[in-house]
């Protein structure tokens, strides 16, 4: 039970203290898990991060998972994501109680304005930075352009944008891979 | 039954399970969401980035808490969270027990290769989104476009790209911002 307690509030620290989520955590997640607890090293925290990245859902709440399951199997990666996620739910829930209440006032308006600048400018940083991180090859390029149209222009549901690029990739590989194998083919 | 409780999970749980890339790829699904249904708008979609970014938290989870005490009242912050999470556990759960270097298979790699363009495509529609209910403001007479907060947008930007002010919290930017938007009576 302790242990279980002790994981909980790990991850409730994480949870409370990371701003941003995503490659902001990493840091924090070293020195709550490696550093101070030492329950897993640095390169099966690394590939829980890689692992956490490349499944779908929240980053932060998949590497929970994933070092709470290390820990203690299902029960872990289950106590782990509770702790990750507490925080969250406890300190938004009160901000919206409070929040609908302000949000008629005139001030309150005039303060959203200006706030709403200041998020326009952090949207770009992240779309920039996206784009710099993913754009790494023509296909790529196509890729993010197609997915931007069909997003702004059609109705196409989000999640059938993401299944198609997935889609495409493998197709993509398989056949990168079968005119490997013939050029190989052909050199012996 | 309450449908609303059960629809509520019904789609955070979609988010859950085809949200991949982390934070900022929820903001495509929740931009569907706020054109499907009444429960928040695209502009309560560009507050809760600003709270998102400056409350501890992932924005996904901020979102689901937000949109379920909305709908649902105290306890339904928690339920939409706990939806959002579900396929997360059971994905990893899985992966954990069956595929030990999941992150490294070949087709794995090749499927994010062109998903992770894709959901910048993604992200970026939703972020043209984000400039349409920031910067024009719906009045009687029709669309207006806000010309202070586009003035107040271009140049955070700009001083976001000096080095020295880059690395600044996000929320001091908010505050910054607040105070000029009450003072100039945005």
């Amino acid at each position: 039970m302790k242990e279980y307690l002790e994981l909980y509030w790990a991850f409730f620290r994480i949870g409370g203290l990371t701003f941003g989520g995503g490659l902001s955590m990493l840091p924090m997640l070293k020195y709550e898990l490696v550093e101070k607890k030492g329950w897993v090293d640095e390169e099966t925290l690394l590939d829980c991060y890689a692992v956490g990245q490349c499944t779908p859902g929240i980053i932060a709440v998949n590497t929970a998972t994933y070092v709470g399951y290390i820990r203690k199997k299902l029960s872990g990666a289950i106590v782990g994501t509770a702790g990750m996620i507490s925080p969250s739910i406890l300190i938004i829930t009160i901000l919206c109680l409070f929040l609908n209440n302000f949000l008629g006032n005139v001030w309150v308006q005039h303060a959203l304005m200006g706030i709403k600048g200041v998020v326009c400018a952090l949207m770009l940083n992240t779309v920039i930075s996206l784009a710099k991180k993913s754009l790494v090859s023509p296909l790529c390029v196509v890729i993010a352009v197609a997915a931007l149209v069909l997003a702004l222009f059609t109705d196409s549901p989000t999640v059938l944008i993401v299944i198609v690029a997935a889609i495409a990739g493998i197709i993509y590989e398989k056949i990168k891979g079968d005119a490997k194998g013939k050029e190989d083919a052909q050199h012996e | 039954m309450n449908s609303l409780i059960w629809k509520i999970f019904y789609e955070f749980f979609k988010i859950g399970l085809f949200a991949v890339g982390g934070g900022p790829a929820t903001i495509p699904y929740l931009m569907d969401l706020a054109e499907k249904y009444d429960w928040f708008t695209m502009e309560d979609v560009t507050n809760m980035i600003a709270i998102s970014e400056s409350t501890p938290g992932p924005l996904g989870l901020n979102m689901a808490t937000y949109v379920g005490t909305d709908a649902l009242g105290v306890l339904g912050g928690a339920w939409a969270s706990i939806a959002l999470t579900i396929p997360s556990i059971i994905v990893i759960v899985l992966v954990a027990k069956f595929l030990s270097n999941f992150s490294q298979n070949r087709w794995v790699k090749a499927a994010f290769y062109t998903i992770r363009p894709a959901v910048a495509g993604l992200i970026a529609a939703a972020v043209w989104n984000v400039f349409e209910v920031s910067l024009f403001v719906e009045e009687a007479g029709g669309r207006v476009f806000a010309l202070k907060t586009f003035i107040l947008f271009v140049a955070v930007f700009a001083l976001m790209h000096i080095k020295k002010l880059s690395k600044m919290h996000p929320v001091i930017w908010f505050i910054g911002a607040a105070v000029v938007g009450c003072i100039l009576k945005f």
